[in-house]
């Protein structure tokens, strides 16, 4: 069925436009993009989508999700993770390695890819181990995952502690044009901690994770990506230090890109006040100061990118005792309207805020998508930003519901996603 | 007469100056209860209560069987060796077992922070904090408030200085929070490994050097050091915490000459505290033990006896 997106604002965040358009959708591929009223389909042959008042927006990259799949299925599946992508407005996911067994070699790879095949809802890149079963010891076999259709390397929810690992990691991944994601947490300083160290863990007696523990890996990271010219790209970017440390690492011309999640920049230690455990999150919600520096950060580009860092977790592990629950939020499905405060906030351009979303991760990935052309495949989303609604634990599609959004109220939402030309996600109304 | 407007006992963060005075009031009432030859009186009967303790603990607990027995509840204790925590029970499960049995009062000790909180939102028996983690541990501080009140006749106005391992001090937090509410005005002292970031924000003078902080006060409370922690490299060893942190003879004749010398216990003899001090005439370390009984006593009347009757 060909598809007729009719007067909708179409964003470009490659050439940083929104212009009011039709988008007609054609064998999977953006056929035409035209000003309203231009196009003349016959009645009949086209879906048509009255999408005034929207923006159309090329399909949402994350770049860092966790589908659970496989061994812990019970908090997510590669098709739960995927649905609720879709419903979130995106239509490629790149999954982290910290399965059971741990993505660490091509079988796993393999199967998540064929979850994948099976759920058809949107694109899976696999993400696999830097080491074997991310236990800081040997390289996995970067090539034979690349060829298995791995996309990027990560140990994520651990750092590569060696340096010298990190540093043959690096130049090994370069070689087959993998980009390394690096998890940056000294955890002789983290461990045992349970939210930001300061006045909030002060106050309310929870054992803190200073911000240090997540500068000095990134300063390292840093210096890696100097000795050996390769690239590297820091995960769930959390603190002010951080982002200044990337800052002059890009000035100084290396290649380093970062990414931040949506909830730095949305929430702060103080939201850790009575002990509600979906606010239990690594790296830690950190200080109203590191919010402001995030933001800054995402709009001077020093943060490349906006990921979710979704990471399902199910009552057994959060009805715990705050210090025994698991680290990690859900995120998918509240990205985007995050996103767009930033861009009611004045910190980011509409096609700036998108292409954070977007392109940027696409291109730290080296996967396509992330733009939105004539002739480029039909990965799209079609979001209401006026739309405000309080999120209820039953609207989400994840299978796994510890999101301290719940019961918040929150402005924009995706309506209606299409991957390969084929919506694979409509809001019912 | 006043009320007692809460369901809990979570922290000395939920009480008001009003509330604090309630309960020394209600403890100073009760507190001759213990001294009689029949130390029993009916006003909790047919009550029940659960002393429900995760962590070790010799005085607390007691302290607050005693209390209980005294006011004629039914007490049931259960430790996490003899509970179902070591079956892997949830604390969430083991509640809500507990309170399926109907029991008015739950006394909660727990190695971690918030856990009588979570308690609290999943069970309708009232909860008391007996020490949450490096959180809390409110009838601590309120027994420390009496004993101080009894001794000197106000809290307003006292210096009080305490000494220790305020980062890992539940006993610190409560007690730094109820001499403030209580107008006191706080100093904490110890090495610096072991003082938490902005502490200050909670409304103390830090003070690193024990010296300084002892000189002039009214109150002296030392910290029980410990020992285990001497493996996560806070300090070098108990010999030289005892010389730089240790209070002395000589350290505290800088305080007032009437300064009373408070401990929440168990003391470690000739770490923090020297021998001689510890059984000297300044120390009140058994009149808190005694006083425990009484503001436990007006702690569990006041959240189920009072407002029922």
């Amino acid at each position: 069925m060909k598809i007729w997106i009719k007067s909708g604002t179409v964003v470009d965040p490659v050439k940083g436009t929104s212009k009011k358009s039709d988008v007609i959708i054609e064998r999977g591929k953006v056929a035409e993009i035209l000003p309203p009223g231009v196009f003349k389909g016959e009645r009949g042959k086209f879906r048509e989508i009255d999408a005034s008042g929207k923006l159309i927006v090329p399909g949402l990259v994350d770049m860092h999700t966790h589908l659970r799949e496989p061994g812990y299925e019970y908090k997510e599946t590669v098709a739960t993770g995927g649905m609720a992508g879709v419903a979130g407005g995106f239509t490629a996911l790149a999954c982290m390695p910290n399965t059971m067994p741990p993505n660490d070699c091509r079988s796993v790879t393999e199967f998540i890819l064929e979850q994948a095949k099976r759920a058809d809802r949107c694109r899976i890149y696999p993400v696999a181990a830097i080491t074997v079963g991310q236990k800081g010891e040997r390289l996995t076999e970067f090539g034979d995952l690349k060829e298995a259709g791995a996309v990027a390397l990560s140990d994520d929810g651990w750092p590569v502690t060696s340096s010298e690992l990190m540093r043959r990691a690096l130049e090994y991944a370069h070689y087959h044009g993998m980009a390394i994601i690096s998890h940056s947490e000294d955890r002789s300083l983290s461990e045992g901690g349970a939210m930001h160290e300061g006045s909030v863990s002060t106050r309310i007696g929870l054992p803190g994770i200073p911000a240090a523990s997540e500068e000095i890996m990134v300063y390292r990271d840093i210096c890696l990506a100097r000795l050996t010219g390769c690239p590297v790209h820091i995960a769930h970017v959390s603190t002010a230090g951080s982002v200044e440390l990337i800052r002059r690492a890009k000035e100084e011309g290396l290649s380093v890109t970062a990414e931040t999640a949506p909830h730095y920049f949305s929430m702060d230690h103080r939201a850790v006040v009575g002990y509600d455990t979906r606010t239990k999150v690594n790296p830690p919600l950190r200080t109203p100061e590191d919010v402001e520096a995030i933001k800054a950060g995402l709009a001077e580009g020093v943060i490349d990118a906006i990921a979710t860092d979704h990471a399902p977790h199910s009552s057994l592990e959060k009805d715990l005792e705050f210090e025994r629950a698991a680290f990690g939020m859900i995120g998918l499905e509240t990205a985007l309207p995050l996103t767009l405060e930033l861009v009611r906030g004045k910190t980011l351009s509409l096609p700036d805020a998108i292409k954070k979303l977007t392109w940027n991760p696409a291109s730290i990935l080296g996967v396509p998508g992330g733009s939105l052309t004539i002739g480029s495949v039909a990965d799209l989303a079609i979001i209401d930003p006026e739309c405000e609604y309080v999120l209820r634990e039953e609207d989400i599609q994840s299978k796994s519901k510890n999101s301290p959004f719940i019961g918040k109220a929150l402005k924009g939402r995706n309506d209606l996603t299409i991957v390969g030309g084929r919506i694979v996600w409509e809001r019912k109304t | 007469m006043k009320k007692f407007e809460h369901k809990d006992l979570l922290g000395m963060s939920q009480l008001s100056v009003a509330d604090i005075e309630l309960i020394l009031d209600t403890a100073e009432s009760l507190k001759e209860i213990s001294s009689r030859d029949i130390k029993k009186v009916p006003t909790l009967r047919g009550k029940s209560i659960v002393n429900f303790f995760y962590e070790p603990s010799t005085r607390t607990r007691t302290s607050f069987e005693m209390a209980a027995k005294r006011l004629s509840a039914d007490t049931v204790s259960l430790s996490a060796s003899t509970s179902s925590m070591v079956k892997g029970e949830t604390l969430i499960d083991t509640a809500r077992n507990l309170q399926a049995m109907n029991p008015d009062i739950i006394i909660i000790r727990h190695s971690a922070s918030g856990a009588p909180h979570l308690l609290a939102q999943h069970v309708e028996a009232s909860i008391i904090n007996a020490g949450d983690g490096i959180n809390e541990h409110p009838t601590q501080a309120l027994l420390d408030l009496f004993t101080i009140r009894e001794k000197r006749g106000r809290i307003e106005g006292l210096k009080i200085a305490i000494i220790g391992d305020i980062s890992h001090s539940r006993v610190a937090r409560s007690n730094i929070i109820g001499f403030n509410k209580m107008g006191a005005e706080v100093t904490v002292s110890g090495p610096p490994t072991m003082m938490p970031v902005g502490i200050g924000e909670l409304g103390v003078e830090v003070v690193n050097n024990p010296a300084e902080a002892v000189k002039g006060k009214d109150v002296v409370m030392m910290l029980r050091i410990q020992l285990e922690r001497q493996s996560q490299v806070l300090f070098p060893g108990l010999r030289e915490y005892a010389t730089y942190f240790g209070l002395t003879e000589d350290l505290l004749k800088t305080a007032k000459k009437d300064a009373l010398v408070m401990h929440p216990g168990p003391i470690n003899r000739g770490v923090e505290i020297a021998s001689s001090v510890a059984d000297g005439p300044r120390s009140v370390i058994l009149d808190q033990v005694a006083n425990g009984v009484a503001v436990r006593m007006a702690v569990l009347y006041l959240l189920i006896g009072g407002t029922k009757a």
